[in-house]
């Protein structure tokens, strides 16, 4: 590894944060994708958002324009009205079927 | 100490994003791992508490405390609220579906592939000419980072705002009928 390669590893920039935020909205989605737990389904969804707020945040920072703060404020509003009523779903749909599973749920399925 | 002092002034702001990227990163693969949705919640409050101290390292002191209390505080309870709701003895023990983990696996991947292809190709384009500075000043004089984005919010994105506040009371009637018992 040459030395400039490692102070570009070190110099912690934006790049670093779109890493960084790819990868959480990438295991989110896995967990989007693979899991039948309708509880754990909405938290891998929170888990996509906070990483597109941290790409948002890391762009406010390198243009040195608050509009990707103020951006990030109503996806958080967003977010929290999504987990309202996605858990009040998920209530609603446990009184009927008595279980969290999304497979249970299959009545549209052709 | 002095060299302590002069070590961290150097490369605080480096050791600082990679431990609070570790532990985001490590909440994030222990929400889709742990087969108790309760753990998953828990692991769920690191990653939400990282991520607010990632957002405090590039320079959004507001938005962190605000993550940290609407995801750490709201969310985070609306969440443990509902697992013990439903209670959790009864939801299935074979709740993974082992067949169509290695697909999800591959698309997350294909995924994550083709944004950071996508992500690098356009990087050489984008300025980086911004000053942090600007996050905290307004009209010209440094007031700190809430009442800049105060100003920011109320003087140019007033109308936004209030469709917001009108959103959060859609959805919180959404939630009281949804939850309400027949």
């Amino acid at each position: 590894m040459k030395p400039s390669d490692l102070a570009s590893v070190w110099n912690v920039g934006t790049e670093h944060y779109l890493a960084l935020s790819l990868m959480l909205f990438g295991i989110g989605l896995f967990g989007v994708i693979n899991r039948r737990n309708l509880i754990t389904i909405l938290m891998s969804i929170e888990l996509m958002l906070n990483a597109v707020n941290l790409n948002l945040v890391a762009f406010s920072y390198q243009r040195g324009d608050l509009l990707g703060q103020v951006f990030t404020m109503f996806t958080i509003t967003v977010a929290a009205g999504e987990a309202a009523v996605g858990l009040g779903i998920l209530l609603a749909m446990f009184r009927l079927r008595q279980t969290t599973r999304v497979d249970a749920a299959q009545e549209l399925e052709g | 100490m002095s060299f302590l002092a002069g070590f961290l002034q150097e490369n605080g702001a480096a050791i600082l994003f990679y431990l609070f990227a570790g532990l985001s990163l490590a909440g994030a693969v222990g929400v889709v791992t742990w087969k108790s949705p309760m753990n998953g919640a828990l692991s769920l409050l690191v990653t939400f508490l990282a991520v607010a101290a990632l957002f405090l390292l590039r320079h959004a002191g507001f938005v962190g405390i605000v993550q940290i209390f609407v995801y750490g505080g709201g969310i985070m309870v609306l969440f443990l609220f509902v697992i013990m709701l439903v209670n959790l003895n009864r939801i299935e023990a074979s709740e993974r579906v082992w067949r169509q983990t290695p697909w999800a696996l591959l698309l997350s991947l294909l995924f994550v592939g083709v944004v950071g292809v996508i992500a690098r190709a356009n990087w050489a384009g984008v300025s980086t000419a911004g000053s942090a500075e600007r996050l905290r000043t307004f009209g010209g004089e440094v007031v700190g980072n809430p009442q800049a984005l105060g100003q920011e919010l109320f003087r140019h994105y007033l109308l936004p705002f209030e469709i917001a506040s009108l959103f959060l009371l859609v959805a919180m009637i959404g939630a009281v009928v949804l939850g309400r018992r027949e």
